[in-house]
């Protein structure tokens, strides 16, 4: 295996508050090589925060804190602002999960596409726009000259997906965080927009760092699963062993979803144990 | 329990006019649980909807307890069901108590012995009395959804409509809803019909199942059918492959 894209260890983010201080993230370690790595969890275990925190995005009062924090050569606790820039969207960049209030509404497809372009690879006017068609072909949009032109209220939800997905990939960043990219589409469109992700993944060797609370989509997608549970990293193993994992809480998680494969009489319910914060 | 035939909704007039709803018809036997899945436009919610008398439709016969359920509906006709919607951060009325929450419908019906029928309420769902003078922000999302379940349930309705009820949860926290919806039928032989996009959640708790595509309705099939894959169209089969994953297989 090649040294890994994106190294961390002991990341914590911290948020003060009246009653002490919140920890959205403990202690989480992983290293991201050229794969699909799933991070499952509930609402509020801190999946979002983590891909957040490495792309810098944890306003104040917010605090990331981490022993190693690096993608490939560069450190990124002691990027400044200026740096950070270069690195969102040049080297990292995610993707949100719904498309409705992460694009710009007031702005084209074309225009949205075309400053990623012009900013990061300092592409010239016509540039940007050949890249940008060949990109929305690239996420198999049907018809991209006509997409261009089109506002974001103009799309639907898949395809808003895919508009963002091309924002993203435009200047082929090394490692691509996907925050729940699927969540707010059907499960017929959720498969293609899947099999994208899946086809960039293979041929430009970009790391994909998967967030979703679906445990059959992870599952069947990703080589590797971080599960989360209170900001904390409680288990990793291989996406095929999941429905085989051993901790309480990944079981638990499991027993819990209604299956389409056998019927359940009644669905476990998860008792959380508070040993497993410490 | 509730008879539906040739349900036609449609949206706008003039040129620009949406069909949402053609030709749908089923029924629904007393105390069954029907489940209708289908995309996003797919018109399952507005089939829902037309039911309950929120929008306007037309169709050749739509029975609910063997009365007909016309446009204008009596305070008598909206007593025989009750729905629960999707997001309960949004359903629940923000500066509104539990407790004022769950007595406005009996102070409407004017049935007496609130009180008490508040209280039995709260422990029929699930919740605890110290929920019971509540904010919904004070509330985790499981439990807001069973104040909306204890909302829609304290009339004692014969029919639940259940518009997405957990789309908006936690798995965790859906287990938790679906047992209880399980159990609150169960012990009061409640009719249901439930709308999902979820093809998992409504085979565990339905019976029989509807699938619909762009307004229409394709195919009714039985749960344990869904299951084996047993299915006549080409449209249910897709859905069912898309629910079991990501398969690699180019389409």
């Amino acid at each position: 295996m090649t040294a890994p894209l994106l190294t961390v260890e002991d990341l914590n983010v911290t948020y003060p508050g009246r009653s002490g201080v919140t920890r959205a993230v403990r202690n989480a370690s992983f290293t991201l090589g050229r794969e699909r790595l799933g991070i499952v969890g509930e609402s509020g275990s801190g999946k979002s925060t983590t891909g957040r925190a490495l792309l810098g995005l944890i306003q104040s009062p917010g605090v990331v804190s981490a022993r190693k924090m690096r993608l490939g050569e560069t450190d990124l606790q002691s990027c400044t602002e200026r740096e950070w820039q270069k690195l969102r969207g040049r080297r990292m960049s995610m993707i949100m999960q719904d498309p409705k209030y992460s694009l710009n509404p007031v702005k084209t497809v074309g225009n949205q596409i075309g400053e990623t372009c012009r900013l990061h690879l300092n592409s010239s006017r016509k540039e940007a726009e050949q890249r940008s068609l060949a990109m929305l072909e690239a996420v198999k949009i049907r018809d991209p000259e006509m997409v261009l032109q089109l506002y974001p209220h103009q799309l639907s939800g898949g395809m808003g997906q895919r508009v963002m997905i091309a924002m993203m990939l435009v200047a082929e960043p090394d490692v691509l965080i996907a925050d729940e990219p699927t969540s707010a589409l059907d499960v017929t469109v959720q498969n293609e927009v899947l099999r994208i992700l899946d086809d960039l993944v293979r041929e430009r060797g970009m790391g994909l760092m998967f967030i979703s609370h679906n445990l059959t989509v992870v599952s069947s997608f990703c080589d590797r699963v971080l599960i989360m549970y209170g900001g904390k990293i409680v288990e990793e193993c291989a996406a095929r062993d999941l429905a085989n994992a051993s901790h309480p809480y990944s079981r638990a998680l499991l027993a819990a979803a209604p299956s389409l494969d056998y019927r359940r009489e009644e669905l476990a319910t998860v008792i959380r144990d508070p040993e497993w914060l410490k | 329990m509730i008879t539906v035939s040739d349900l036609d909704v449609v949206f706008g007039r003039g040129r620009r006019t949406i069909h949402a709803v053609q030709g749908v018809s089923f029924t629904v036997a007393p105390g069954e649980t029907f489940g209708i899945v289908g995309e996003s436009g797919s018109g399952k919610s507005t089939v829902l909807k037309a039911i309950a008398g929120l929008v306007q439709s037309t169709s050749t016969a739509l029975e609910i307890g063997g009365r007909p359920a016309s446009t204008r509906r009596s305070r008598q006709d909206r007593r025989l069901l009750q729905l629960v919607f999707q997001d309960p951060y949004a359903s629940l009325h923000p500066r509104q108590t539990v407790d004022d929450i769950l007595r406005e419908p009996l102070v409407i019906h004017s049935i007496g012995d609130i009180d008490e029928k508040v209280k039995s309420a709260i422990a029929d769902v699930g919740l605890l009395s110290m929920h019971r003078f509540r904010y919904p922000h004070q509330l985790s999302g499981g439990q807001r959804q069973r104040v909306a379940i204890a909302r829609a349930f304290i009339l004692r309705p014969p029919v639940l409509l259940l518009d997405e009820p957990t789309s908006a949860l936690d798995v965790s926290v859906q287990a938790e809803i679906l047992n209880l919806l399980s159990k609150l039928r169960k012990s009061y032989s409640l009719t249901s019909i439930l709308v999902s996009h979820d093809l998992a959640v409504v085979a565990h708790l339905c019976d029989r199942i509807a699938i619909m595509r762009l307004g229409k309705l394709i195919e009714i099939v039985h749960a344990e059918d869904l299951r084996k894959g047993a299915v006549e169209t080409e449209y249910a089969r897709e859905l069912i492959a898309a629910s079991h994953g990501f398969t690699r297989a180019s389409a």
